[in-house]
């Protein structure tokens, strides 16, 4: 089975969010950057699945340079090999034509990636690249099995889940429960050093989405603090001054 | 401008959160038509009216009635055709997100998703969108001629605007390719308060100590008729099902009020919770960092100041 991971290259959870350049570019000064937290799910399915039965893993990030330490950590969880797209991940639809020129003749069984990345939050990519390849997209996966050439999954819905049966290839865009995170061992990081990555050059699209400006939502006023033995007062200001209840 | 909207429904009924989408389309101005896709009661389907559609179509294929991510994306894009759209609006949700996704895709249209505010059409068209999980906000100009867009919860005000609407039967043309996953089965929690469409939530935290203590979150959860959540820990020991994990990888709420309980306010929690309007954080630790983010906080007992607090807004309502 070949399986087609992509990663979204994206800041640690605890990063705190400033811009630069007129508000047009992400401040990238302390940041930390990680495998997306929902794709480090998607590639640690993929990894179980290999060690279960047998699989090559190919790990796809659309990026710079600058990612290349992020890639060669999904090398080191268990991915055999990688390409790196080189341009900036602009946006959902460009990013999704992207991996779809790779994986178009790569014979994938399984594209597999998070359900959405945590700086753009879009939830759109794993959808486009399903719709441009003509397979199945199923969003967001919470569990998945391979049977032969079937595949049984469950999504989640509000206030529950959903179970799907979906045949072989297909894109899932990933969460938890899906996978423990692996964290790489010593072997691992020796080995990412000398897998193959692949660098190429992005293929043209027009998205027909351009950047306006960021902005940072207003700062948060001070807490009210209230007595414990005081609820009352608390039910009063929900209702007269935060007007909630 | 013609606008088409995607009305999601549940167990016959339209989602609040696609009245919202209804609202927001009528807000932009020009032709609202609303979709529904699958079974849906008579009288709901004519409400749309009510909030600003001016007409409803149906697609009521049997096929139809579960949500079939590239079936129903598939029925949006021909009924985005036949009405001759420019932009289809629907609400952000577990199947409304992945299925406008697949539908800008076929129709080459410009997409957006999580979109906080009306767009502005002063020049050009662009919108506002969360990012960075609710830390940032992202202005987009949607340049293509066809758009895509996905609302957050609470972007639009659901309000009465006309009067119930006719029903027009919609026939979509779908191929087996359409059909080729199968929703074999699904389990849904019943009767109760919906967590990423409530107006209040109330979660819990390791600070609850085991899931037999939840009846008093519960019960608060009752009286105000919220949705209950909770923070990761909890979650991963089993304590409570994941769909009630409020956070980061979890559901990210946008409710009226958030009432924490026992919960310390880890960076990740408060992705999920940063788009409320008003939170309030009780916990007995004072240097809970959850307080920082908080409009109101008091520190104490859960377990003593629970069932107060129940009685207390019971009195008052």
């Amino acid at each position: 089975m070949k399986i087609l991971v992509c990663i979204s290259h994206v800041p640690d959870t605890t990063s705190k969010i400033n811009f630069t350049d007129n508000n047009t570019k992400f401040d990238t000064n302390g940041v930390q950057f990680i495998i997306g937290p929902y794709d480090d799910y998607a590639l640690a399915r993929a990894v179980e699945l290999k060690e279960a039965s047998g699989a090559t893993i190919t790990v796809l990030n659309v990026g710079l340079a600058d990612t290349e330490p992020t890639i060669r950590k999904a090398l080191a969880i268990g991915a055999d090999d990688a390409i790196r797209v080189n341009a900036e991940p602009t946006d959902s639809f460009f990013v999704a034509s992207q991996i779809a020129a790779q994986a178009k003749g790569g014979g994938y069984d399984l594209i597999l990636m998070g359900r959405e990345s945590i700086d753009y939050n879009s939830g759109a990519v794993h959808g486009i690249v399903g719709e441009m390849l003509g397979i199945p997209s199923v969003s967001p996966v919470m569990k998945l099995e391979i049977e032969g050439v079937k595949a049984k999954l469950a999504r989640e819905i509000e206030g529950g889940k959903e179970y799907l049966e979906v045949s072989l290839p297909f894109v899932a865009g990933c969460q938890e429960p899906i996978a423990e995170w692996k964290i790489p061992n010593m072997r691992g990081i020796m080995s990412a050093r000398t897998k193959p990555l692949k660098v190429v050059e992005p293929v043209a699209t027009d998205s027909g989405v351009r950047l306006e400006k960021f902005e940072l939502p207003p700062a948060k006023g001070a807490v009210k603090m209230i007595a414990a033995d005081n609820v009352v007062e608390l039910v009063t200001l929900l209702k007269n001054e935060a007007k909630v209840l | 401008m013609n606008i088409l909207v995607f009305t999601e429904s549940a167990e016959g009924k339209i989602k609040k959160t696609s009245l919202e989408a209804v609202a927001f389309a009528h807000a932009m101005g020009g032709n609202v038509s609303a979709i529904a896709i699958g079974q849906v009661e008579q009288a709901e389907l004519e409400n749309l009216g009510k909030y600003g559609a001016t007409r409803v179509l149906h697609a009521a294929d049997e096929k139809l009635n579960q949500g079939v991510i590239q079936a129903y994306a598939a029925v949006l894009a021909k009924a985005f055709q036949d009405e001759q759209a420019d932009v289809l609006v629907l609400a952000d949700s577990s199947l409304g997100t992945p299925v406008g996704a697949r539908v800008a895709a076929k129709l080459d249209a410009s997409l957006a998703s999580n979109v906080v505010q009306l767009p502005d059409t002063s020049s050009g068209f662009v919108v506002k969108r969360s990012i960075y999980t609710g830390k940032a906000f992202a202005n987009v100009s949607l340049t293509k001629s066809k758009k895509v867009i996905g609302i957050k919860k609470n972007a639009a005000e659901v309000k009465e605007v006309g009067s119930p609407a006719s029903v027009t039967a919609f026939q979509a043309s779908l191929s087996a390719a359409d059909f080729s996953t199968t929703i074999t089965s699904s389990e849904k929690a019943t009767g109760e308060v919906l967590l990423p469409e409530a107006n209040i939530v109330v979660s819990g935290g390791r600070g609850m100590k085991g899931p037999e203590h939840w009846g008093a979150i519960e019960e608060l959860a009752k009286t105000l008729g919220a949705a209950t959540g909770c923070s990761k820990p909890v979650s991963d020991m089993g304590w409570r099902p994941h769909h009630e994990h409020v956070g980061q990888t979890g559901v990210k709420v946008a409710p009226q009020l958030y009432i924490a309980i026992g919960i310390s306010g880890a960076i990740q929690h408060l992705a999920g919770v940063n788009s409320s309007k008003c939170i309030v954080v009780i916990n007995k630790d004072a240097d809970a960092p959850f307080f920082k983010a908080a409009d109101y906080g008091i520190v104490g007992d859960a377990f003593d100041i629970l069932p107060k607090l129940n009685e207390a807004i019971k009195a008052a309502r």
